[in-house]
């Protein structure tokens, strides 16, 4: 019972195709390179005092692998988040109420690590 | 649980996935645990957003990051979101894996999961074991 635009657009019952599976997808493979960055950040970090940190995220490179790993990571918390949402709340009230705080809680947390690195930068 | 709509009144059957009737496979383990990681990789980026925040407030606020997770309770925390990275990690290798067609065999998700589970408890203690035997903290 397709109009012809939505058989155009081919875009389904959840409005947006395949984007959402393709977003975790991409999101999934950029992170599997910064994880191990991120890995290897955390160990060589570990028991340093805060100058050492300082000094790390002071270089331009460290700053924006950090910026790219936290923006990816939450974006991809985001997706997998609104996956649970979806299959565990059932009222589209409860739903979009979810969907919301997701996506504030990850903007938040996005800004947060964003302006730390800005803040190191500057020092 | 749900009615027949063939025939009303009609027996009550229970209706798959029976998570209450079968023994867990491991392949259902692996499912569920990605998406628990998931969820608790989402609050690692909060302590992540802490950890950075600490960093850039100088000593007394990298201080006051260490009082919370050098406690025994941080540390366990740490060890979970480190184990937790170490299994999504592992595991969505696996997804990547299927989704170019690859390891939908029975046998093949049932070895894949059980491998998942011993490589991301062999790699979190590796990483622990590695900074408490000293050989972290080379980017000082």
């Amino acid at each position: 019972m397709n109009t012809p635009l939505q058989r155009v657009q081919g875009l389904g019952a959840s409005h947006s195709g395949t984007g959402h599976f393709w977003r975790q997808r991409v999101t999934a493979v950029a992170l599997v390179p910064l994880s191990l960055w991120f890995l290897y950040v955390a160990i060589g970090l570990a028991g340093t005092t805060e100058v050492s940190a300082l000094v790390f995220f002071a270089h331009p490179w460290n700053a924006i692998l950090m910026a790219a790993f936290v923006i990816i990571a939450l974006y991809h918390a985001a997706l997998g988040l609104q996956v649970v949402i979806d299959d565990y709340i059932h009222t589209a009230g409860s739903k979009i109420f979810f969907f919301l705080m997701v996506r504030f809680a990850v903007i938040a947390t996005g800004s947060t690590c964003i302006f730390a690195l800005l803040r190191i930068a500057a020092q | 649980m749900a009615d027949n709509p063939q025939v009303p009144g009609a027996q009550q059957r229970p209706l798959s996935p029976h998570l209450t009737i079968y023994r867990w496979p491991v392949t259902m383990m692996t499912s569920i645990t990605h998406r628990a990681t998931g969820i608790a990789l989402s609050v690692g980026m909060v302590i992540l957003a802490w950890w950075l925040v600490s960093i850039s407030n100088g000593p007394e606020g990298f201080e006051s990051f260490h009082a919370v997770v050098d406690t025994p309770l941080g540390l366990l925390v740490l060890f979970a979101i480190t184990w937790s990275l170490a299994f999504h990690f592992c595991n969505g290798i696996r997804h990547l894996a299927w989704d170019l067609g690859y390891g939908f065999s029975k046998e093949a998700s049932r070895q894949g999961s059980i491998l998942v589970i011993a490589l991301s408890v062999i790699l979190a203690v590796a990483i622990f074991a590695c900074v408490w035997t000293g050989h972290g903290g080379y980017l000082r």
